[in-house]
């Protein structure tokens, strides 16, 4: 059998078990619907000295922020298998390790991409409004994204003992990342040595292109910067998870 | 087909800790027989639970060589996992999944196909007395029907060597002694070799044709129950408790309980 048939059977288990609980799938949600119902109306009267409306550039900041808190998470889901001996077991079985990993990166990115579409509707009753091509491709980026921070931070909870630790150490970098990516403002409005610093921080790169296709622009150096800089770091992420979960 | 499925030369592991490395495992050389039922006695931190893990995959030796069903433990660590079946000492059962969701997941990680493992699920569920479990929760399983789901995933893919960390501890007499019968006729029906640890000696006695103990990564005595009785303790109608203290330099007398 080949990695990808490995793969799908883990991706089946963890998928069962995701729908399993649908209060986490809500739970984790809540924080990017928050934002839209209750941020996002502040914003509509603002000039952020970008075209477009204000939905859209909301829309994409929060999409990508729940790819960038949702998938920095996932590794709690790990760090208890690991505990109860769940991992261990399945690591005895002839399943390719490999799969261990992808097989639930592919969940989290599956359940965040739902999620997201969620979140896109519900900001079409807000008053988004973007072209369904630029909202695909802007998906697609939150896919790509999703597996990156996914498989990070399995390589992360297999590194850790205990869910506190996790917690500080996801919790201390997704913050600051959060902010300099300028995913709820743009870095239109940051003075100089902020926006400085938000270029060295690659989410920064997904937001400002899933803004882009939002307003259907699909061929502009923006986009292709940002279709560069995330798969970049999903292929860096997924190596280096893959490196980190197979230690031990 | 050897009459040996089990083979260890100089296995060796060592933790490398901040405070200094930990000689978990100082060089193990062992044999088991096919259909054995072996006995992996030793005090708390003797090495036992180490030297399962390595044995069954997921913790790679720091030295050593071992041979487990025919598949070099280094060089073939899958053909070793198509193999065997381990049971942790902490179980490894999610508590919200439900016992056929354990036990048919299982057997796709084994490779089966979906109706194989449909299959092979419900046919371990009939021999374990798990038929009317099928639907619950594992989190709502008691501590003896929990052990017998945790071996029911042991032994989906048919193993040639099953692996028990410490398989009663925490039962009622009852449920041990139902245990012992299920090892034992696991054993015999299939002639799988069994692999286990344990901290009670009447366990060794009642269950293994041969015991080990080890004591601080090493192997310090071996034999059937009655020739430890007669070596150590110098009677083969004493207990195996004597044979053990004698063995391990720990008598209850020299240890007062720290209060
Ligand atoms: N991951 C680890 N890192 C560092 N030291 C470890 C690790 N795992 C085990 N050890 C150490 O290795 C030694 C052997 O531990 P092991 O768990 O194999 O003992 P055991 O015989 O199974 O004990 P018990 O009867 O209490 O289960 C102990 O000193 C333990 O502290
Ligand atoms: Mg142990």
């Amino acid at each position: 059998m080949t990695l990808l048939a490995h793969t799908g059977i883990i991706f089946g288990r963890c998928l069962r078990s995701t729908l399993r609980s649908k209060t986490n799938l809500l739970f984790g949600m809540l924080q990017p619907l928050l934002f839209l119902a209750l941020f996002g109306p502040l914003l509509t009267q603002l000039d952020m000295g970008v075209s477009g409306t204000s939905w859209q550039t909301l829309v994409p900041g929060v999409l990508v922020q729940l790819a960038l808190l949702g998938g920095s998470y996932v590794g709690l889901g790990l760090l208890m298998d690991r505990n109860l001996g769940v991992l261990d077991r399945m690591r005895a079985t002839p399943v390719s390790p490999l799969a261990l990993l992808l097989g639930r990166t592919l969940r989290d990115v599956v359940q965040l991409v739902a999620q997201s579409v969620l979140l896109v509707l519900l900001g079409l009753v807000f008053g988004l409004r973007a072209p369904l091509l630029g909202v695909l491709i802007g998906l697609l980026f939150v896919a790509v994204l999703a597996a990156a921070l996914s498989a990070l931070s399995y390589g992360l909870a297999m590194n850790v003992r205990t869910p506190p630790e996790f917690a500080a150490i996801a919790n201390t970098a997704a913050m600051p990342l959060m902010l300099l990516s300028g995913l709820l403002l743009p870095m239109t409005l940051a003075p100089g040595w902020l926006e400085g610093v938000s270029r060295a921080v690659p989410f920064r790169y997904t937001v400002d292109a899933v803004r882009q296709v939002f307003l259907g622009h699909y061929v502009t150096t923006t986009v292709a910067v940002g279709a560069a800089v995330t798969s970049a770091l999903a292929v860096l992420c997924l190596v280096g998870g893959a490196r980190l979960f197979r230690r031990r | 087909m050897s009459s040996s499925v089990i083979h260890l030369r100089g296995l060796t592991r060592t933790f490398s800790l901040s405070s200094g490395p930990v000689h978990a495992v100082r060089g193990i050389d062992l044999t088991v027989g096919r259909g054995e039922i072996l006995g992996f006695l030793g005090p708390n931190g003797a090495g036992k639970t180490t030297t399962l893990r390595m044995l069954t995959t997921l913790l790679p030796p720091s030295g050593g060589a071992a041979e487990i069903a025919g598949h070099d433990l280094l060089r073939d660590p899958a053909g070793v996992r198509r193999r065997i079946g381990y049971v942790a000492q902490s179980g490894g059962l999610d508590p919200a999944c439900s016992v056929r969701e354990e036990l048919v997941t299982q057997g796709r990680l084994h490779l089966m196909s979906k109706a194989a493992a449909a299959g092979r699920a419900d046919e371990l569920a009939g021999e374990l007395g798990l038929s009317g479990l099928m639907e619950r929760p594992t989190a709502a399983l008691s501590g003896g029907q929990r052990r017998r789901v945790e071996i029911a995933l042991g032994l989906v893919n048919r193993p040639e060597v099953l692996f028990l960390d410490e398989p009663t501890t925490g039962l009622d007499p009852g449920s041990r002694a139902e245990l012992w019968d299920l090892v034992r006729r696991v054993r015999a029906e299939h002639g799988t070799t069994v692999f286990l640890t344990t901290h009670y000696l009447d366990e060794a006695d009642a269950l293994a044709d041969r015991i080990v103990v080890v004591d601080a990564g090493r192997i310090v005595a071996e034999g059937t129950p009655a020739e430890l009785k007669r070596r150590y303790a110098g009677d083969p109608d004493a207990s195996l408790q004597d044979a053990f203290l004698a063995i391990t330099g720990r008598t209850t007398a020299d240890e007062p309980l720290a209060i």
